[in-house]
């Protein structure tokens, strides 16, 4: 199997005036390719420091982050950016769409800032928005869909680029206990697809549809483990 | 990559649209700083192109040098006699000594009644030779000009000025008809056509209106008017003696304009110890003009530019308001992989288009210029009489003319404008930290 991603004793210092704050102390793990990883945590365990880290928004203060091999904390402002464009897919939790672009226009934006602007691309667009159930509502705005049919545009745009990876911020955060159990759903259609994903929340029942949890606490590791539910399950989905 | 210029555009358009009104007020900015330099640029050119036609109608190789009447504190000669003006002698020995001098023309001209019939015009005789329709541009209407067999045979033929002829013959052929001047009677051989007034250009050459003019050859006005002339005046009889009104002296070449104009100068000073002339050179005037043009481009182009400066900090401010506004987008943007120098692009395209949309406008409006300045001048005409009779000639008879460069270089300016004042904004907007942008609410 191969390693997406692999964390190598990652540090990342803030300087707070005088004072430094260390939001990660050591941090180490791998996500192999097709894997679904919930990294949790309460607020202040350093877990946005490290989807910082894992989006390449920011470079580590020491350690490595490989993504496909190569190393993130080396890399340049540019070479992040290409980094992002290509090989990460982002979910946020207020979705964050463009809202003056309609919905196809948003799903196509990680496609622009990769000069991939073909007729062919677009077709694969609108083949992505027809998955995540929005075909018929391609030029719609943002503001005219629900939170639910938002975060759908969001992880179409996220698959776009076919990352080697989906990095989900707290995807279900701002939405109704309906839409997110939809939601979960389709990233565990995704998943079975054979899509990484990496998915940082705080709440227990969401991190529990991944397959091993990551727990943070202070900016170290706690555990990881193994999801039991999530194990059976895919047993379950192997038997049938 | 023109499908990534033409997408930008389109994203830059779109995101406008989401404050049309804001988009409007900032294009209005630039259109207004575009329309006035090519109408400042217009107006300019308009009033500087007509001082220059008036100046080369003066012909740009002449000399011309004229009689002053003195001030009087100035006059030496006592008595009734008042003598003054240059003189035939002045003539012959200008004509004789200064080789660049190609041709001379003479004049004498003075008020005078002419009548027919019952009728009477009170207009400018002038006593001249062939050459003086040539310097004055007169188009003969019907009949011929002097010629120099009259100057020779001291004829008494008059050609008549088209107003002249016109209040002494309204329903008559003058051709043929005999007028009278001073109990002395002329024929007339030619009428003709109307001609605008010249403008007055310089101290010593005045306005000259040919509308009641009636010309004779020199010869016989000297022969038959002599050079004293009667003038009654508050009672008192006064004769002034004048032998020639103006001399214009054609110079062969441009550039012997200027020295040759100054040896006249020095000939005419040793023989005339009071100022009783003046010396006109239209070359002179042209230089002055051209100086005093490049003066009023500069100055109006300045002005211009100054709205334009204006255009283009309301650019600059409303596309910071615009950045901070749109600080989540840029977040979303960097972190779904764009560069700097996307973002950069973004933004100032976002300017350019602003300014190039006020650049276009502003130059289809500049191009009305010239009929709306017509419009203006003929509201000012009919609503306040008085205040066009107080404008100068020059501005009342002016026409604006669109100076062609003045649109690619107001064009230009508009989408410099853009890119300098949306610089700043679109750095602004590049090096936002993306986490923080991402956070921003």
């Amino acid at each position: 199997m191969n390693i997406g991603v692999s964390v190598q004793n990652v540090t990342k210092d803030y300087h707070m005036g005088t004072e430094v704050v260390h939001a990660l102390r050591g941090v180490s793990f791998d996500v192999p390719e097709g894997d679904y990883v919930a990294i949790m945590g309460a607020s202040g365990s350093g877990k946005s420091t490290l989807l910082n880290l894992l989006g390449c928004l920011d470079h580590p203060t020491s350690g490595k982050i490989l993504l496909d091999g190569e190393n993130v904390a080396e890399a340049s402002d540019d070479r992040l950016a290409e980094l992002r464009a290509s090989k990460i897919g982002f979910v946020f939790q207020s979705f964050n769409l463009i809202p003056q672009l309609t919905v196809l226009e948003n799903i196509e934006v990680p496609l622009y800032y990769q000069r991939r602007l073909s007729p062919k691309e677009r077709a694969r667009c609108k083949e992505l928005a027809a998955m995540v159930g929005l075909g018929a509502r391609l030029n719609h705005r943002p503001t005219q869909l629900s939170g639910g049919q938002q975060q759908r545009v969001a992880i179409a745009r996220a698959l776009v680029n076919d990352p080697i990876f989906i990095l989900a911020d707290e995807p279900t955060g701002n939405l109704d206990s309906v839409t997110t159990e939809e939601i979960m759903n389709l990233f565990d259609e995704l998943n079975r697809q054979g899509k990484t994903i990496i998915l940082v929340t705080h709440e227990l029942d969401v991190g529990s549809r991944a397959k091993r949890i990551i727990r943070l606490r202070d900016g170290k590791i706690e555990s990881i483990t193994d999801n039991p539910a999530r194990s059976s399950a895919r047993t379950e989905a192997a038997v049938n | 990559m023109l499908v990534l210029w033409i997408r930008t555009f389109q994203l830059g358009v779109k995101s406008l649209m989401l404050h049309p009104l804001r988009s409007l007020l900032t294009v209005l900015g630039i259109f207004i700083g575009v329309a006035s330099v090519i109408w400042l640029l217009a107006i300019g050119e308009g009033i500087s192109r007509k001082a220059q036609e008036q100046i080369e109608s003066l012909g740009a190789t002449n000399i011309i040098i004229r009689s002053i009447k003195p001030p009087s504190e100035q006059i030496q000669s006592s008595g009734l006699l008042l003598q003054y003006g240059i003189t035939r002698a002045d003539y012959e020995r200008l004509v004789s000594t200064i080789p660049t001098i190609t041709r001379a023309v003479r004049i004498r001209e003075l008020r005078q009644r002419f009548s027919y019939g019952g009728r009477m015009v009170d207009g400018r005789l002038v006593g001249c030779t062939p050459e003086y329709k040539d310097i004055v541009r007169l188009e003969m209407d019907r009949g011929r000009f002097i010629e120099d067999t009259d100057l020779e045979d001291l004829k008494n033929y008059c050609v008549l000025a088209a107003g002249t002829a016109e209040r002494l013959f309204p329903f008559e052929d003058p051709i043929g008809k005999v007028i009278r001047i001073e109990e002395q009677y002329y024929v007339v051989v030619g009428v003709c056509k109307p001609k605008m007034p010249s403008a007055g250009i310089g101290g010593s050459f005045a306005a000259q209106d040919f509308s009641s003019d009636v010309y004779i050859p020199i010869t016989t006005l000297w022969w038959r008017i002599g050079d004293v002339i009667f003038t009654r005046r508050a009672g008192s009889l006064e004769a002034e003696q004048v032998e020639l009104s103006q001399i214009t002296l054609q110079v062969d070449k441009t550039e012997n304009v200027i020295s040759t104009a100054d040896v006249v100068k020095a000939t005419l000073a040793r023989y005339h110890p009071t100022e009783d002339y003046g010396v006109t050179v239209p070359l002179e005037l042209l230089e002055q003009a051209r100086i005093t043009r490049m003066m009023f481009m500069i100055f109006m182009g300045l002005i211009a530019g100054i709205s334009l400066v204006v255009g283009g900090i309301g650019i600059m401010n409303i596309m910071l308001a615009t950045v901070t506004e749109r600080t989540r987008e840029i977040g979303i943007r960097r972190a779904l992989g764009a560069k700097r120098r996307d973002i950069i692009r973004q933004f100032l395209v976002e300017t350019v288009v602003l300014s190039t949309l006020g650049g276009i406008t502003g130059i289809l409006v500049g191009f009305t210029c010239p009929l709306l300045s017509e419009a203006i001048m003929s509201a000012i005409q009919i609503l306040m009489p008085r205040v066009y009779d107080s404008l100068p000639e020059i501005v009342r008879t002016m026409r604006p003319v669109i100076v062609p460069s003045s649109v690619p270089l107001a064009f230009g300016i508009a989408v410099a404008v853009g890119v300098i004042f949306g610089l700043y904004p679109a750095r602004r907007a590049a090096n936002m930290d993306p986490i923080e942008a991402l956070r921003h609410e």
